[in-house]
């Protein structure tokens, strides 16, 4: 049981911890100064949403890492719509209809993805069945009481016996 | 007889290994590009736009700009494309044969400087019916394009049905673009048949 909690406890660790990362670099702005906005708090709001939203040139950067020209044009576009009176969702909503789901760096939860968020937590879970039955089972069977021989036995163990050592 | 315990990891393993079996089969012999991202824009109506034609066009290549009302009344292609853009220039010859087959190319120029969208098509023809010019890459944006060139199959409503990413190679004219205008064509007709045609399609 101890090794299960252990291992829980290392599985886990990740989750609790990401506020440790103090390594990170401070990167690069792929930014250029003719993007940012005059509104502090509208441009505030811009570079959270760009760093939701996938650059599809390079496809494992948000589109405020990427130097992508696309990028650039998806930033631009997103001030636009914040300037325009969009909220943070609906700015968002603009750009995923015309480059679906993908373009979401945090992939939604909905019936298309459900296998993608489930998924690993009931194959975990199974796994702890598993474990726990695996345990159970065999600590049932070490505790469990072992009949004594019958006298039919015990013929049949001593004439092995016998025989054994007659070799 | 095999107790469940034994079968359930080789089980997990064997279906694992089929799954990524497939796909590298897939990315590997099956020639699937992975980096390609599906269209959210298929089955939607092509996006409003009305862009200018190129400026200064010679009178023997000259065609008028483009607009999302030109769409309507036949399966057409849209093709993205740029002088600069290398595998542009290699698709050329395809958009060509498809031109001399008649079929209606309508041409996007993405961020292009009108002499050099001029000099290439006076080198390579002008396979496009008509050529919008997106300076900003604004309409790009709005077909969703994100590699050039893009190429877009739209039907008679105006509804995008294909898009292709990258150059067509001339082997796809018929096993991948001609059936699929074909199909396009035909879907319609039925639609319009049952009375479910979409007349408008904002």
């Amino acid at each position: 049981m101890r090794l299960v909690l252990f291992t829980l406890a290392l599985l886990a660790a990740p989750l609790i911890a990401p506020g440790l990362s103090l390594y990170a670099p401070a990167p690069a702005l792929a930014l250029q100064p003719d993007e940012i906005l005059k509104d502090p708090a509208l441009e505030a709001r811009a570079r959270e949403i760009s760093k939701e939203l996938r650059c599809l040139v390079c496809q494992n950067q948000s589109i405020d890492d990427s130097d992508a020209t696309l990028a650039r044009d998806l930033r631009i576009l997103v001030r636009d719509r914040l300037k325009a009176g969009d909220t943070d969702a609906e700015a968002v909503e603009f750009i995923v209809e015309r480059y679906g789901d993908f373009v979401l760096l945090r992939p939604p939860f909905k019936n298309s993805t459900l296998i993608l968020w489930i998924g690993p937590g009931v194959i975990f879970l199974l796994g702890i069945i598993g474990v726990t039955l695996w345990h159970r089972r065999r600590r049932e069977a070490v505790a469990a009481p072992v009949a004594p021989l019958s006298a039919a036995e015990r013929d049949q163990v001593d004439a092995l016996l016998a025989e054994k050592s007659d070799r | 007889m095999l107790r469940p315990i034994t079968i359930i990891p080789v089980a997990i393993f064997a279906a694992l290994a089929a799954v990524f079996g497939v796909y590298l089969w897939q990315v590997g012999p099956g020639g699937k590009d992975i980096s390609q991202i599906p269209s959210a824009m298929i089955d939607k109506p092509a996006p409003q736009f009305d862009l200018q034609p190129i400026g200064n066009m010679p009178e023997t290549l000259k065609v008028p700009g483009f607009k999302t009302a030109d769409l309507k009344g036949k399966v057409s292609l849209v093709n993205v494309w740029a002088s600069w853009c290398p595998p542009c220039r290699i698709e050329h010859p395809v958009l060509m044969t498809l031109a001399e087959q008649g079929i209606p190319i309508y041409g996007i120029n993405y961020k292009d400087k009108p002499e050099d969208a001029i000099r290439f098509l006076s080198q390579l023809g002008n396979p496009f019916k008509q050529i919008g010019v997106d300076n900003t890459g604004r309409t790009a944006i709005d077909w969703g394009v994100y590699g050039y060139p893009e190429t877009f199959i739209v039907d008679a409503s105006g509804h995008i049905r294909y898009r292709h990413v990258g150059q067509i190679y001339p082997h796809q004219l018929d096993s991948l673009i001609l059936p699929l205008m074909k199909q396009a064509a035909q879907s319609v007709a039925g639609d319009a048949r049952t009375g479910t045609a979409e007349a408008g399609g904002s």
